[in-house]
């Protein structure tokens, strides 16, 4: 790794701290825009909720200090990734989070790498025959999709395949009970994927075909390709080597914007599928009016958009070496 | 009148836009019209629960027996309403944003931009969770929370526009005869930017509706208006026995969507010819 890179990296960390502080301030003023504050829920789950112990408690978490001190409260505590606890559940919120994440990074992997192979490999397909029945069946398709609600699609996705011809697990992780482990778990994970990754992945398979096919017609019209067209490439190496290359940029860049999306779509993929990820943990606070895991979750979650992002950069400059950052 | 034609020409010339125009056209007559002439509330038990389509009531009851013909016409009014409402006060938000940090630029552009950006790394559907949970759900937070998703890619958008209108000679002239910003802002360089925003914010209707949706379905709706992704949060449990339950309204959102798509793309054709692909 060049030295320039490195330096790079730590300047972009350097600006992520700012975006991490407005995003705890945020989540701040969210927090007491809330009706009744923890002392309040506190004091009512114990069962003596009188003024005087209520008070009592405020004091004791600070919460009778100016705004400004408990947010450099909140602060520090978040320094130290304790985001308070999840009084519903009597857990710090934290390791409830930590616990979900593993499970929604497997989904928004696994749907971001079909969505950009699929779109790619389409994208292509249709701008190489432009004007053709493939073509507008591709672009048709992808309009149709586009449009589609992803939880409803999951839901008919669900009918289709484990009800109807009863093929893939219509929920869950995992087969419960089976006791599997090694590679026979792996593939048994691996199968409860297919759908909820196929379901999440499919919108954006829609965004990156349409973008692939005109990002690839624009790359067609550049004088390399004539050049590769005129020292006898066939037309299958030009569009999948020489321009496919070129008219990947577009994708990355959106795929990358498209992280934050990806993983507010998954909340609701998540709950159609009982997929055992942060989205699940989403519904069940909703449910449970569990306000402060909620707030933690929003925050966690932006910080995980936030390094994500912050790879996607990095990959730009494997993928493209004229973008030098400096 | 003459452009008004110029526009009518390019846009009907696009079969597809056309096409949707005219299923939008019947999508929002339903929603306008739909709960007069079809007067059956969507909340009432009308027969018992499970009933096919076609059998008594033309699309059959749900899981409580209530009229799903009744909670689909309705839905349509809530979904469009707040697929419309949310998107124009996320445009006028993001248009103000964009045109002030745009047309002054410096640091005014700096403060406002980094605001935007922030929003826009925020995971947009989680922030809208999170703000409905907290003020209750019924149409205005729901409205509201969608807009503020939604306003940060107006405000990019209109930025651009703003820019590179700031320094054109017309604008240059403008400020020579003394006229005051905001005037500038408004009448001269706004219905130059507009086109572009026009698109933008019509297919953000779409993506509002698709929103709202997933917000009902979660159980994050007015608890006293049915609407179309709700629907679907209640048939789901019976997706095994009764999967037309799910399909029906959820094929309305598709259609809808997929409508003012095509007829935002028409606009885009028309109104930006020198963007035609």
């Amino acid at each position: 790794m060049r030295k320039a890179t490195g330096v790079f990296i730590l300047r972009r960390m350097l600006q992520l701290i700012p975006v991490v502080i407005a995003i705890a301030a945020l989540n701040f003023l969210l927090l007491h825009m809330t009706p009744g504050d923890a002392a309040d829920i506190l004091a009512g789950q114990m069962g003596h909720a009188t003024v005087e112990f209520t008070q009592q408690l405020r004091q004791e978490f600070g919460l009778d200090r100016p705004l400004y001190e408990q947010f450099a409260i909140y602060l520090g505590k978040l320094l130290t990734f304790d985001l308070g606890m999840s009084h519903i559940q009597q857990t710090p919120v934290i390791e409830l989070i930590l616990g979900r994440l593993p499970a929604t990074l497997i989904l928004m992997v696994a749907a971001i790498t079909i969505s950009v192979v699929l779109g790619v490999i389409l994208g292509v397909s249709a701008a190489r025959r432009q004007g053709t029945i493939t073509d507008n069946l591709i672009s048709v398709t992808a309009l149709i999709v586009y449009a589609t609600p992803a939880f409803w699609l999951g839901l008919m996705l669900i009918v289709l395949f484990s009800i109807i011809l009863d093929i893939l697990p219509s929920g869950g992780m995992m087969q419960v009970g089976a006791g599997l482990t090694g590679i026979d778990h792996v593939l048994d994970v691996a199968r409860h994927l297919i759908l909820p990754a196929t379901t999440l992945g499919l919108f954006y398979v829609a965004i990156y075909t349409r973008l692939m096919r005109a990002s690839m017609l624009e790359v067609y019209g550049l004088d390399f390709i004539v050049t590769a067209r005129a020292k006898g490439l066939s037309e299958g190496q030009i569009a999948w080597t020489h321009a496919m290359r070129n008219a990947l940029l577009p994708v990355i860049t959106l795929a990358g914007v498209q992280i934050g999306h990806l993983l507010g779509g998954s909340i609701l993929i998540e709950t159609v599928f009982g997929w055992p990820g942060l989205g699940r943990l989403v519904f069940d606070a909703l449910l449970q009016r569990d306000l402060n895991l909620l707030l933690g979750i929003l925050f966690i979650s932006s910080v995980v958009v936030i390094l994500a992002n912050l790879v996607v950069d990095l990959l730009y400059g494997l993928l493209d070496p004229r973008i030098v950052h400096k | 009148m003459k452009r008004f034609h110029i526009f009518w020409f390019r846009f009907r010339r696009n079969r597809a836009a056309a096409g949707g125009a005219v299923v939008l056209a019947a999508i929002l007559a339903l929603a306008a019209f739909g709960p007069v002439l079809y007067d059956v509330d969507p909340f009432e038990m009308v027969g018992r629960p499970f009933m096919l389509p076609f059998d008594r009531y033309p699309l059959g009851t749900d899981v409580a027996g209530r009229d799903i013909l009744a909670g689909i016409v309705h839905g349509a009014r809530v979904s469009l309403m707040i697929g419309v409402l949310a998107s124009v006060a996320a445009t006028i938000v993001g248009v103000t944003f964009g045109a002030v940090a745009g047309y002054y630029g410096g640091k005014i552009d700096d403060i406002l931009m980094r605001t935007t950006e922030f929003f826009l790394c925020i995971p947009s559907f989680v922030l809208a969770v999170v703000l409905v949970a907290i003020f209750q759900p019924d149409v205005v937070t729901v409205t509201i929370a969608i807009a503020v998703v939604s306003w940060p890619s107006v405000a990019r958008l209109a930025r651009g526009e703003f820019i590179s209108h700031r320094d054109r000679e017309y604008v240059l002239g403008c400020r020579a005869i003394g006229m005051p910003d905001w005037e500038i802002i408004l009448l001269q360089i706004m219905p130059n930017a507009l086109p572009p925003i026009i698109v933008v914010s019509s297919l953000m209707v779409a993506t509002a509706i698709l929103t709202e949706s997933g917000l009902s379905f979660l159980g994050l709706s007015d608890p006293n208006l049915v609407s179309w992704g709700y629907m679907i949060g209640v048939a789901r449990t019976v997706l095994r026995s009764a999967w037309w339950m799910a399909a029906i309204p959820g094929a309305m959102i598709l259609i809808t969507v997929l409508a003012i798509n095509l007829v935002g793309e028409g606009l885009n054709d028309a109104l930006n010819p020198k963007l035609r692909k």
